[in-house]
């Protein structure tokens, strides 16, 4: 176990080396930021200046040498725009973007499963026909048009829920939440709903085919042939063997929404990362892209750890020694 | 004599699928007392399995029970509520299957599995469940159980793990346990050691077994009584000795003849001819008439009806004499 977990830790570190070295690569070659540090009429003394101020100048793996070494020391450099730490621009956006990420991916976990069980149960039945049609239209409509659609049905002609933003927040261990007010929970619905809805639908797709195949192996004959209800046969057998694949997938999805709930933020105007870095591509800001970018593999090596360790405590078979 | 334990009257249980109406279990007849081991043997595809299954009612769709009765203690179970088929399931008959790497879950320790087992019949438990857990883990020969109740199943070799689902089926002291190949999967060393196991089982506990083989060597070791099955049918039924001594039914000598042991080593074996027909293209008339070197247009022409009793007799128009 000791040594799975060092040697988690040894990959981890040389995938974030690699990364690293992909990201600066990947945003040096994007364009020249100079253009966006100065006014277009700075003369060229000023420019000569500032690109040495920020180490333009040297040559690229001297600048990339340097940017490690801060990284390593925790600095991930001020943002050409904003003019503030990184760091401090990313984590001020980051409870936006975490509380309607696991809103999102939480409430398709929580509704999905036991919809995709019961459609994998009862697969010829009318709720199942209608289970599945729910998570058709998760998997082919696109986040960005389900998302109008929400707003022009729920904030403009019915006027139940507001249309954008985060709403009133409230303070818990120094961050403020918008799930812990009545007016923030309102304004958190829409977003949460419109970014699960996909999610929504691959829940019920792993669970119902997972349920499916479980239901017809002799494990289950051999539960049902002890007398055991169909209750018992659900809650013990099928989710134990089905949570597997499915801890994974919410690992990915976890990560990958976390990153990348660009759209959604977008449409409902919500001040998380996801809005942070298109502005900051739109702005050639690099070091946000960069520190972004960094952060964003780390997050992706963290839940992929984490669901490894979820496999060893779900599944007995991979506990070796 | 009293009411047997068991009795199967005209069993039929059919699958409706796509290649029509398969009659997998086509009435099917047989008996058993307490304490009695009957052997049923057969071929792949022959309907063993389907009928331990309606036992039980563990007959999922597309399959059915379409007709017959199965009267267990004086309950009648075709046609009986969920309710009553769960309390008896496990605790008064129990079934145990071919590959216990299949049918114990992989992601739960035995105890956790005896436990859910145990805790499916309230009513009938006294006493304390890790006692009687420990007392049938000895009573199959698992070596240490308290230290290995804990663990999982990849943990045990395959002919451990079919001893803990035998434990398991023991739990409740069932009156039946159906046991379909449960030796199959199995080395042939191990397999003879759990045969004799659960004889010895059988007879200290009474429990009555109902063992499903395709092999006949190991059933006539085995069994007190045998029924032969042939495309869901059963063609001869009879004690052990005089099956094996005087079978009646040419399918019944053929699969005799196939037995290595029947044969000096050197010797070539015969097998029957050609393969069981599908069920969904049965012949008409007997099923095993075209296999068989004594048919006639009769039996191509009429499925032939029983000759003898419940418990003994055979169905075919050209019996093979019964030497004496
Ligand atoms: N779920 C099912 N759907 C459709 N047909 C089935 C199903 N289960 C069984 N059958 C039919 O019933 C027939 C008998 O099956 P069964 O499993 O009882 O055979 P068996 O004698 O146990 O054979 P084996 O030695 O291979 O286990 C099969 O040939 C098949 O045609
Ligand atoms: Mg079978």
């Amino acid at each position: 176990m000791v040594s799975f977990i060092v040697q988690r830790i040894a990959q981890g570190i040389v995938v974030m080396a690699a990364m690293s070295l992909l990201v600066f690569l990947g945003v040096y070659a994007i364009g020249n930021p100079i253009d966006v540090l100065l006014a277009p009429d700075a003369t060229q003394e000023i420019r000569t200046q500032t690109i040495a101020r920020y180490g333009l100048d040297r040559p690229l793996y001297e600048q990339y040498g340097q940017f490690v070494w801060r990284v390593l020391h925790g600095d991930l450099g001020r943002s050409f725009v904003f003019n503030m730490p990184v760091t401090d621009l990313i984590f001020m956006r980051l409870p936006a973007t975490l509380e309607l990420t696991l809103a999102a991916v939480l409430g398709a976990t929580v509704i999905g499963i036991p919809l995709g069980i019961y459609a994998g149960y009862r697969p010829q039945s009318r709720t199942a026909r209608w289970i599945m049609a729910i998570s058709v239209i998760g998997f082919s409509v696109p986040t960005f048009w389900i998302g109008l659609v929400l707003i022009l049905t729920f904030a403009v002609t019915l006027g139940w829920l507001p249309a954008g933003g985060r709403g009133e927040t409230a303070n818990l261990f120094g961050i403020e939440w918008s799930f812990l007010t009545g007016n923030g929970l309102k304004h958190l619905l829409l977003p949460a709903l419109n970014l699960s809805l996909f999610k929504l639908a691959l829940m019920i797709r792993l669970a119902r085919a997972g349920t499916r195949e479980i239901m017809l192996t002799d494990t289950v004959r051999f539960a049902r042939a002890t007398g055991q209800s169909e209750t018992t046969i659900i809650r013990h057998h099928v989710l134990r063997l089905i949570s597997i694949p499915l801890v994974t997938v919410f690992g990915l999805e976890l990560g990958s929404t976390l990153a990348f709930a660009v759209v959604t933020e977008t449409i409902f105007s919500w001040p998380g990362v996801g809005k942070l870095i298109i502005d900051s591509i739109q702005s050639l800001d690099r070091p946000v892209m960069v520190a972004y970018l960094v952060l964003v593999s780390l997050l992706f090596i963290a839940i992929n750890f984490v669901v490894d360790l979820c496999y060893v405590a779900l599944d007995p078979r991979m506990q070796k020694g | 004599m009293s009411e047997p334990l068991l009795s199967v009257y005209g069993l039929k249980t059919n699958f409706d699928t796509r290649h029509g109406l398969l009659r997998a279990v086509d009435d099917v007849s047989f008996s058993l007392d307490r304490g009695e081991i009957l052997g049923l043997v057969g071929e792949s595809g022959s309907g063993k399995s389907v009928t331990g299954f309606s036992l039980l009612g563990l007959i999922e769709a597309p399959g059915r029970i379409a007709g017959g009765s199965i009267r267990f203690d004086g309950q009648e179970l075709v046609g009986a509520s969920i309710d009553i088929l769960r309390s008896i399931r496990g605790r008064r008959i129990a079934m145990i299957f071919q590959d216990p790497a299949m049918t114990l879950n992989p992601v739960l320790t035995i105890r956790q599995q005896m436990k859910l087992a145990y805790d499916a019949h309230q009513s009938g438990n006294t006493g304390d469940f890790t006692a009687r857990a420990l007392e049938v883990l000895s009573k199959v020969g698992i070596p240490d159980p308290a230290a290995r109740i804990d663990a999982y199943p990849h943990q045990f070799s395959g002919g451990m793990r079919q001893r803990v689902a035998i434990a398991i089926a023991l739990m409740h002291r069932p009156d039946i346990i159906i046991a379909d190949e449960p030796t199959t999967a199995l080395d042939v060393s191990i397999q003879a050691q759990i045969l004799a196991e659960m004889r010895g089982l059988a007879q200290e506990t009474g429990t009555a077994l109902i063992w499903i083989s395709h092999d006949l060597a190991t059933i006539a070791a085995l069994a007190n009584r045998i029924a032969v099955m042939y495309a869901g049918r059963i063609v001869e039924q009879g004690t052990t000795a005089a099956l094996i001594r005087a079978p009646r039914h040419p399918y019944t000598q053929g699969l005799l003849n196939s037995r290595p042991d029947r044969f000096p080593p050197k010797a070539k074996l015969p097998q029957i001819r050609g393969a069981m027909p599908s069920l969904s293209n049965l012949p008409q008339g007997c099923a095993f008439a075209p296999r068989c070197q004594f048919a006639t247009d009769l039996c191509r022409s009429a499925i032939p009806p029983w000759s003898g009793t419940l418990h003994d007799g055979f169905a075919c128009y050209h019996p093979l004499e019964r030497t004496p």
